[in-house]
């Protein structure tokens, strides 16, 4: 069954059903969001878009937008999402790299992206919505394109399982972003865990943080869409305002919450949430960065009630480890949680530099195979080569399995830095900074250094703003790691800089 | 001669330039570790005795560049001021 075919069996299950909620209040019902992505489906399929194509979608996050996603899909086509926020440079790459057919654009943004795009062929066609929200928008543009040449109806494509339901874009090593390209079997496989494992009904309302061209977000819209319960988007600016998104989660009675942890970080250290009530939040998910246990420990004190799952996936294999965190969560507990034991559909293997399995209880790279796993990088062979090892994907992650099959993150394969010749892991640096009451984020980044080889530099904000002593720090760290892994350098921050996936920007604080 | 205040009031400014910069110089009391809590480490001790050397006209022993000799303000000035 194709991705497309998730939402429109709940459709027929529960048409009159709300399907999407904005923060504004708008929404629309399964019934109706059917309805517009059929249109934006007959529209695109007159345009020329086939089975195979890509179809950019460049809007800020709005019904409209999921309207789209669906629309695109049910052309038989892959949607491309860019983000809203980035530069039009930036997207006009993209739409360029995997050559869409078609894009659907917020006017706000249609002039600068038309400057960008230099397809050999010509630029596609446009599809301009003057203001996305609500659904309203698209159906005005439309509107507007059937009264000049009406787009006669036309049924849903079913395309084969190995054609591409989605690129996302990701910053990649040659500074041009690159495209995972992810397959209906890789998005239906995933969908299908979140299915079995979250157990969604008709009565849950899940939240929409993560942009959609995050991985975070296939969770997001198709877990509800496929289960008739809501869909509650939150906006890009209200998702970075900890006291309106406290209050949002409160207001649209939200029952599954996912994010990223910096997110509930700036929730339950500036959020306000004592007070408010939560009682219908039933699960928060979060993915993309360690949590601190700091502020675990800080959230669930806050909402005691509900149930707390680690998600650990790069966005080639979407999640495809996760752990369930079991209160309570020790006083004296500073070690982050494990990622937990590879996601049953999938198969995991731990091998050294040689590329050999190690033992039970070493370190070494987490390789993953399976449904979930990319088809590759758009029209990147060498890079899509080198992320394989055979058929399991190398997800760059170095683990060690625990008593019990629970793997736990060790660090990024490239976090991993000699100094002096020792062999340092920059996020047990953290880890270390995060035991100190003052220290609310913490980045440690190695910088190149002729005689040391690397330079540690760690990047601080401070629970009351002020900056503390680095001398005081250094006690602090000298305390619990060896005096090779003190930070050389302590620089502070008001808030850390994060990336458009709300995760701490580690390359601007390298390059800065 | 420098008195063992001056001594120890160079040595301080030049170790809150160099290793410290933006650091109240407050905390950095007599008493600070600067070897064991990674304040110094053994490249850094050498550029402080370069420094120290060439500013109060002495000369440092290899075996004397260690946590026994160099780890707080305190022995530092100990050990110029017993080189003047």
């Amino acid at each position: 069954m194709n991705l497309h075919q998730y939402f429109e069996r709940s459709a027929a299950q529960s048409a009159e059903a709300c399907a999407i909620e904005q923060a504004d209040g708008a929404t629309i019902s399964y019934a109706e969001l059917a309805a517009l992505s059929d249109r934006v489906r007959d529209r695109l399929m007159l345009e020329g878009v086939e089975a195979g194509d890509r179809v950019g979608l460049y809007l800020r996050k709005t019904i409209d937008t999921v309207a789209s996603i669906l629309g695109v899909l049910k052309a038989g086509a892959a949607y491309v999402p860019v983000d809203p926020t980035a530069p039009a440079s930036r997207n006009g790459y993209i739409f360029d790299n995997c050559r869409v057919k078609a894009a659907i654009v917020e006017s706000r943004f249609s002039e600068k992206l038309e400057a960008e795009l230099q397809q050999p062929s010509g630029a596609p066609p446009l599809f301009v919505v003057d203001e996305a929200g609500g659904g309203r928008g698209l159906e005005r543009m439309l509107d507007g394109l059937d009264e000049r040449k009406p787009a006669p109806k036309s049924e849903s494509r079913e395309v084969p399982m190995s054609n591409l339901a989605y690129i996302l874009y990701t910053s990649g090593s040659t500074g041009k972003p690159k495209g995972v390209m992810l397959t209906h079997e890789n998005a239906t496989s995933f969908v299908d865990w979140c299915l079995e494992t979250f157990e969604p009904t008709a009565d849950d309302v899940f939240s929409s943080h993560a942009p959609f061209h995050f991985d975070l977000s296939i969770l997001d819209i198709y877990t509800p869409l496929s289960s008739g319960a809501k869909l509650v988007l939150v906006p890009e600016d209200v998702g970075k305002e900890p006291l309106g998104l406290a209050a949002l989660i409160e207001e649209k009675r939200i029952t599954v919450w996912y994010s990223a942890p910096s997110i509930l970080t700036m929730l339950t250290q500036r959020g306000e949430l004592e007070g408010r009530d939560y009682s219908s939040l039933r699960a928060v998910l979060f993915a993309g960065e360690v949590f601190p246990v700091v502020h675990l420990r800080s959230l669930h004190e806050k909402w005691p009630h509900t149930r707390y799952f680690n998600l650990y996936g790069p966005t080639e294999t979407n999640v495809c480890t996760y752990y369930e965190v079991v209160p309570p969560i020790p006083e004296d507990r500073t070690e982050p949680y494990p990622i937990g034991a590879v996601c049953s559909q999938l198969e995991g293997i731990v091998v050294d530099l040689d590329d050999q399995p190690v033992e039970k209880g070493d370190e070494g790279e987490l390789c993953i195979k399976g449904p979930n796993v990319l088809n590759g990088y758009w029209e990147l062979p060498e890079q899509t080569a080198n992320a394989f090892l055979a058929d399991y994907y190398r997800t760059g992650d170095i683990v060690v399995e625990e008593d019990g099959g629970n793997f736990r993150f060790v660090g990024r394969r490239d976090r991993m830095v000699k100094k002096r010749g020792y062999r340092v892991e920059l996020g047990e640096i953290e880890t270390a900074l995060y035991a100190h009451e003052e220290i609310e984020e913490a980045a440690v980044v190695a910088i190149p250094d002729d005689d040391a080889g690397v330079m540690i530099h760690a990047h601080l904000s401070t629970v009351s703003g002020d900056k503390v002593s680095m001398i005081k720090l250094k006690k602090f760290c000298s305390e619990r790691l060896p005096v090779y892994m003190v930070p050389d350098r302590f620089a502070f921050h008001e808030s850390l800089p994060k990336t458009s996936t709300d995760k701490i920007d580690y390359q601007g604080l390298k390059n800065g | 001669m420098p008195s063992p205040e001056d001594v120890k009031a160079t040595i301080k400014t030049y170790i809150l330039e160099e290793f410290l910069p933006g650091e109240d110089p407050d905390e950095l009391t007599d008493s600070v570790e600067l070897m064991t809590m990674g304040i110094l480490d053994s490249i850094s001790v050498m550029q402080l005795v370069s420094f120290v050397e060439e500013k109060f006209d002495c000369s440092f022993d290899a075996h004397e560049l260690s946590v026994d000799h160099m780890n707080t303000l305190e022995d530092i000035t100990k050990l110029v001021t017993s080189k003047l």
